[in-house]
C-alpha cells in the first residue's frame, strides 16, 4: 500500500475518493451513493468515517469497511478509522439518484422510494429492467444476496432481480 | 445508563433470550440450506437464516458492552444450560410444513417484539429494533404466503399445515415464558412484558391463519411449554450447540 501525503484534506475530498470504493458485490454503486456511509470527520490527526450495515447480517460489510479505509488512508497522512454502527438505519431512500442508475446498470431493478413504510405492491411489483414491462411476478423476496429479491417478466420471459426497498 | 446489579441481571436475561432464539433459530433454517423443496425455498430459507444470525451477533455485541464475553464466545462456547432459548427454535427442522410453521409463528412474535422495542430505553437495542422491523418484515411475508398457499391448496397441504400448527403451537406460546425479572424491565421502560407480547401475536396471527383456512388449537387446550428461558431445553439443544461450535472450537484464536 503506499501512503499519501494530503494534509488539508477535506471532507468533500474524502466523498469523492470513496466514489472509487464498490459495493462488492454490485460494481456500478459507490459506498457513498448506496448511503451507507454516514458520517466523515476530518480532525487534525484522524478522520473518522462511520459506516451503517444495509443489512445486519451482510457479510460483505467487513470487506467494505477494510476498502474504505485503504481508500482513504492512500490518499492522506493523517490516521483513518472506520467504524459501523446502527445510529441511523440504513434504508433504500439513502440511496442516490446516481446509485439508482448504478443498480439499473447492472441489470437490477431499483427499489421503488417510499415514506418511511415499505407497501406490500412495491415487493411484489417491479420493472422489468431488460424490457421495461411492468407485468411482472415475484418469484421469492430473498435472493443471492440479502438485498435482492427474484422476479420473472411476463412479457419479455426474462427472470431479473429486484434491489428491494427497505424501511 | 447505570444498572444496579438486579437490573443489570434483568437487561443481561432479556438481551439473552431474544438473541439466543434468532441464533438457534437462524441455524435451524441454515439446516434448509442445500435441502430445500424449491431452489427459491432454499434461497429463501438460507437468507433468513442470515439476517437472524447477523441480528443475533448485534445483541450479543451489546451484551459484550455490558461486561459479557465477545459474540462468537458467546454463540460458540455456553453450554446448553446458559442458553435462554425457548423450546419452539430448538426442534428439528422436521417436515418442511413444520420448518414453515415454526417461522410464521416465530417470526410474527419477533416482528412485534421489535416493534414493541423501538422505543425501549435501552438505546442501543432501540436503534437494532428500528433497523430489525424492517428485515424481519420480508420473513413474515414469506411465510404468511406459504401458510395461506398451502392452507388452502389441496386436502393434503391443509392437513399438514393443519397437524403443524397443532404440533408448534404449545412450543410458540413457550416464547412468551414470563421472566423474573419482568418487574424491573418495566420499571426501566425496557420492554412492557410477555404477556402483552403474546396478546399482540394472537392478534396478528389468527386473521392470517383464518384467511388459509387454519384453526388454533382451542383454548383449553393450550399448555405452553415452558423451561427454555430458565435454562432447561429439550434433548435437541445440545447435540446441536455441539455441532454449532465445532469449528470454532478446533482453533478459538484463529483469524477469518
Amino acid at each position: 500500500m503506499r501512503f499519501g501525503t494530503l494534509v488539508n484534506i477535506t471532507k468533500e475530498d474524502v466523498l469523492e475518493a470513496l466514489q472509487d470504493v464498490k459495493d462488492p458485490e454490485i460494481p456500478t454503486i459507490s459506498v457513498v451513493d448506496l448511503g451507507i456511509i454516514r458520517n466523515v470527520e476530518v480532525g487534525e490527526r484522524i478522520i473518522k468515517i462511520t459506516m451503517t450495515p444495509t443489512f445486519s447480517g451482510c457479510p460483505a460489510l467487513k470487506i467494505m469497511e477494510n476498502m474504505v479505509k485503504e481508500k482513504i488512508t492512500e490518499l492522506t497522512a493523517l490516521d483513518v478509522e472506520v467504524t459501523t454502527n446502527f445510529d441511523t438505519q440504513w434504508n433504500t431512500n439513502m440511496i442516490t439518484e446516481k446509485g439508482l442508475e448504478g443498480l439499473k446498470k447492472h441489470g437490477l431493478a431499483p427499489p421503488l422510494r417510499h415514506e418511511g413504510l415499505v407497501q406490500i405492491d412495491m415487493i411484489t411489483h417491479a420493472e422489468c429492467p431488460l424490457c421495461g414491462s411492468t407485468n411482472t411476478v415475484i418469484k421469492s423476496p430473498f435472493g443471492p444476496t440479502l438485498c435482492r429479491s427474484l422476479h420473472y417478466c411476463n412479457d419479455c420471459l426474462n427472470a431479473f432481480e429486484q434491489f428491494k426497498p427497505v424501511e | 445508563m447505570q444498572y444496579n446489579e438486579t437490573e443489570l441481571k434483568a437487561v443481561k436475561e432479556f438481551l439473552y433470550k431474544i438473541a439466543d432464539d434468532q441464533l438457534i433459530i437462524g441455524h435451524r433454517n441454515s439446516e434448509w440450506t442445500g435441502l430445500g423443496p424449491l431452489v427459491e425455498e432454499d434461497i429463501a430459507f438460507s437468507s433468513i437464516a442470515q439476517d437472524k444470525i447477523g441480528q443475533a451477533q448485534h445483541i450479543y455485541e451489546i451484551l459484550h458492552t455490558l461486561g459479557e464475553a465477545d459474540a462468537d464466545t458467546i454463540a460458540f462456547t455456553r453450554n446448553a444450560a446458559d442458553f435462554k432459548s425457548c423450546h419452539l427454535v430448538e426442534y428439528p427442522i422436521g417436515e418442511y410444513d413444520f420448518s414453515l410453521m415454526r417461522n410464521f409463528l416465530f417470526n410474527h412474535a419477533e416482528k412485534i417484539r421489535f416493534e414493541m422495542l423501538a422505543d425501549t430505553s435501552l438505546e442501543q437495542l432501540a436503534k437494532l429494533a428500528k433497523k430489525y422491523r424492517g428485515e424481519i418484515k420480508y420473513h413474515t411475508m414469506h411465510s404468511d404466503t406459504w401458510i395461506t398457499q398451502l392452507g388452502r391448496a389441496n386436502e393434503e397441504s391443509h392437513a399438514r399445515m393443519q397437524t403443524a400448527l397443532n404440533e408448534t403451537f404449545n412450543l410458540a406460546l413457550g416464547i412468551f415464558e414470563e421472566s423474573e425479572f419482568a418487574g424491573n424491565l418495566k420499571e426501566l421502560n425496557i420492554f412492557e412484558g410477555e404477556s402483552a407480547l403474546q396478546n399482540r401475536w394472537l392478534e396478528a396471527i389468527t386473521p392470517l391463519l383464518e384467511k388459509a383456512s387454519l384453526v388454533i388449537p382451542e383454548r383449553s387446550a393450550w399448555q405452553p411449554v415452558y423451561g427454555g428461558r430458565k435454562g432447561y431445553h429439550t434433548e435437541y439443544l445440545e447435540p446441536m450447540l455441539e455441532e454449532m461450535g465445532e469449528v470454532f472450537r478446533l482453533d478459538p484464536k484463529a483469524e477469518w
